[in-house]
């Protein structure tokens, strides 16, 4: 297992690397930082001891390696428009972006998979067909129009739940949750669902097409053919079966919603990450746009981490196989 | 596609006798999607003589008209408007026409720049094989693990960020089709490599590979012209995904600047007033989206099962 992890790790730095090295192309190369810091104004003679000062004038694989050297000890550089260290812009805003997409994800794997359950046990049945339809809607709205629509129906018209903004939060060191307090709760609700139907219409089509081949099998028919309880053959014997894809697809998933939670916290005006990377984008603020860069491929890393180990704890032969090598 | 085929006669025989033709016919959710695409096609190309004002001219547009409701006159000025007004007192059914044209434009453009590099790249990565292939692929897959709305908002920001200020609302436009198409063609690029290698293993490609046919024409030629199915599937589905996510970018003013409608500003504008009950200007361009988008969702459903019998 230990091996397993260190050869994973191991692939993932070089990803890491190229990911940073444009990044910091980006960084270097567009805009002119010092013609940033000191205007228009300034004579050659300050532009070169800036430039010296900066670290501008030496070879690039030196500003390179200085580059990641800072970015591993949490220096990301100062934003244009901010005026503020990078780090710390993302690391108050992580937390919101952080709960909104775990909370999206584990409502889309909940109700995706026993929607899919469902619709697969029961494909004639009237529910299934109107799930499946209505799935197909799902695929076809843009996410922030189902936003919009959400705000349209339970904010202007019923009243029952804000349209924009986090609630109140409460401060845990560096940590800021809306999961402590009543208006935090209501402000997540809309901002979840708008994030989750997309990912709930994907995974419940994967499990279902997955359960119907699954139940269709002869160890399922051997177990049915045991006596044992439709329930233990369903969710045991079955459902167990589908979760390799079901795994694979949910880790690409996770994150696309984060990718998408730029679009839903613009809706809501969410304070999270997505909002600041979308702002950085208008405002062409290219420290904010490469660290997100960064931040991002560093989140996929880590979720193709996390799925390579959820696969050799779910799928027995992966085992066998790391052992043998 | 659809309406060139139906306005030459010799024509309509031929598609109704084709298979595709025939399918088509028997399918009337596919019937429908077409129509309603061709509809709102027919409508952005003809927008310029069918709508009320020509919203692309400045003084057109009067301040006065400004929050007309639908099916209403004016009360200052006396004109009427079918859609409403929004709030500069732009007419609602033509700043759709026009907006239409634009997403549709973008969405088009977009599409013919993924399936270009796409379908070359995937057809050398077929053809040649080897470490072309491999470096081909790697960097499919690289693209694949970012996701495209991600990659097409970076690309949106860094292409900005060397333009000069001065020209940036001026070249939106291509950026936000160099922004998507550059984000999409890895479907093309697999699939297309995928069937490539299948063909290359056909005699009729080893035969003009022995009569010293030139690698371009081997390509253009023979290779082309028996992958076209699953591109033409993949350029549906894509062209769906090509204009929310142009709408996407506009909304999130990644995109067009509000002065240069499509459906994506539109609905931007739209949203500002949701909450103090003009709900016209937002509700119209979003169903006109929504009808588009889910036209063309249907649409490229259909081809799939129809072209492709084995695929789900």
């Amino acid at each position: 297992m230990i091996l397993f992890l260190l050869r994973r790790i191991a692939q993932a730095v070089p990803v890491m690397l190229v990911t940073a090295l444009l990044a910091f192309a980006a960084f270097r190369f567009i805009g002119d930082p010092v013609f940033n810091m000191l205007g228009q104004d300034a004579t050659a003679a300050d532009r070169a001891q800036l430039e010296a000062a900066l670290g501008l004038d030496q070879p690039f694989v030196v500003q390179f390696a200085r580059f990641v050297g800072s970015a591993l000890q949490g220096d990301f550089g100062v934003s244009t428009r901010i005026g503020q260290p990078v780090f710390q812009l993302v690391l108050e805003r992580l937390p919101a972006t952080l709960e909104l997409a775990l909370l999206s994800f584990a409502l889309a794997l909940a109700v995706g998979i026993v929607l899919g359950v469902l619709t697969a046990l029961a494909p004639q049945h009237l529910l299934s067909r109107a799930v499946m339809s209505g799935s197909l809607v799902a695929v076809s709205l843009p996410n922030f129009l189902i936003g919009i629509g959400l705000i349209y129906l339970f904010s202007v018209g019923l009243g029952w739940l804000p349209a924009f903004g986090r609630g109140e939060t409460v401060r845990i060191g560096w940590w800021t949750t809306g999961l402590l307090t009543a208006s935090g709760w209501q402000a997540i609700i809309l901002p979840v669902v708008t994030l989750a139907l997309f990912q709930i219409t994907l995974i419940l089509r994967l499990v279902r097409a997955e359960m119907t081949e699954v139940l269709g099998s002869d160890h399922i028919r051997f177990a049915r053919a045991r006596g044992l309880s439709d329930r233990l053959v369903h969710f045991r014997y079955a459902l167990k079966n589908t979760m390799v894809p079901v795994i694979t697809v949910s880790g690409l998933q996770l994150g696309t919603i984060i990718a998408f939670a730029v679009v839903t916290e613009t809706v809501f005006q969410w304070p999270g990450v997505g909002l600041l990377f979308i702002n950085s984008v208008n405002y062409s603020d290219v420290p904010i746009m490469a660290s997100y860069l960064l931040l991002v491929s560093f989140v996929f890393v880590v979720i193709n981490l996390v799925v390579d180990c959820l696969y050799y704890l779910v799928d027995p032969r992966l085992r066998g196989k790391a052992a043998g090598q | 596609m659809g309406a060139k085929t139906n306005r030459r006669p010799g024509w309509w025989g031929r598609f109704r006798a084709s298979d595709l033709g025939h399918a088509l016919l028997r399918a009337p959710v596919a019937m429908t999607a077409l129509a309603l695409v061709v509809l709102i096609m027919l409508a952005a190309l003809l927008a310029p003589w069918l709508a009320p004002q020509d919203v692309t001219r400045i003084g057109v547009v009067d301040l006065m008209d400004g929050f007309t409701p639908p099916l209403s006159h004016n009360e200052f000025s006396g004109r009427f408007f079918l859609l409403g007004s929004d709030d500069q007192g732009r007419d609602m059914l033509s700043a759709m026409l026009f907006g239409a044209r634009t997403s549709l434009l973008v969405g088009i453009a977009a599409v013919a720049l993924s399936a270009g590099i796409g379908v070359t790249l995937g057809l050398v990565a077929g053809y040649a094989g080897g470490r072309v292939d491999a470096l081909i692929m790697r960097m499919a897959d690289i693209q694949l693990s970012i996701p495209a709305i991600l990659l097409a908002l970076l690309i949106f920001g860094m292409t900005r960020s060397l333009l000069p200020a001065g020209l940036r609302d001026a070249m939106a436009i291509y950026v936000v089709v160099l922004a998507i198409g550059l984000s999409d063609w890895t479907s093309y690029a697999r699939t297309v490599r995928g069937a490539a290698m299948v063909e290359m293993r056909r005699d009729y490609i080893q035969a003009a590979v022995m009569m010293g046919r030139p690698a371009h024409a081997i390509l253009r030629r023979h290779l082309l012209p028996n992958v076209m199915r699953p591109i033409l599937v993949i350029a549906t589905i894509n062209f769906a995904i090509a204009v929310i996510a142009e709408s996407t970018l506009s909304f999130l003013g990644a995109g067009l600047p509000p002065n240069q409608p499509s459906l994506g500003t539109l609905i931007r504008i739209g949203q500002q007033f949701l909450l103090s009950g003009e709900w016209w200007i937002l509700t119209f361009p979003a169903l006109l989206l929504l009808v588009l988008a889910l036209s063309i969702n249907l649409l490229g459903d259909w081809l799939r099962e129809t072209l492709n019998p084995r695929g789900r």
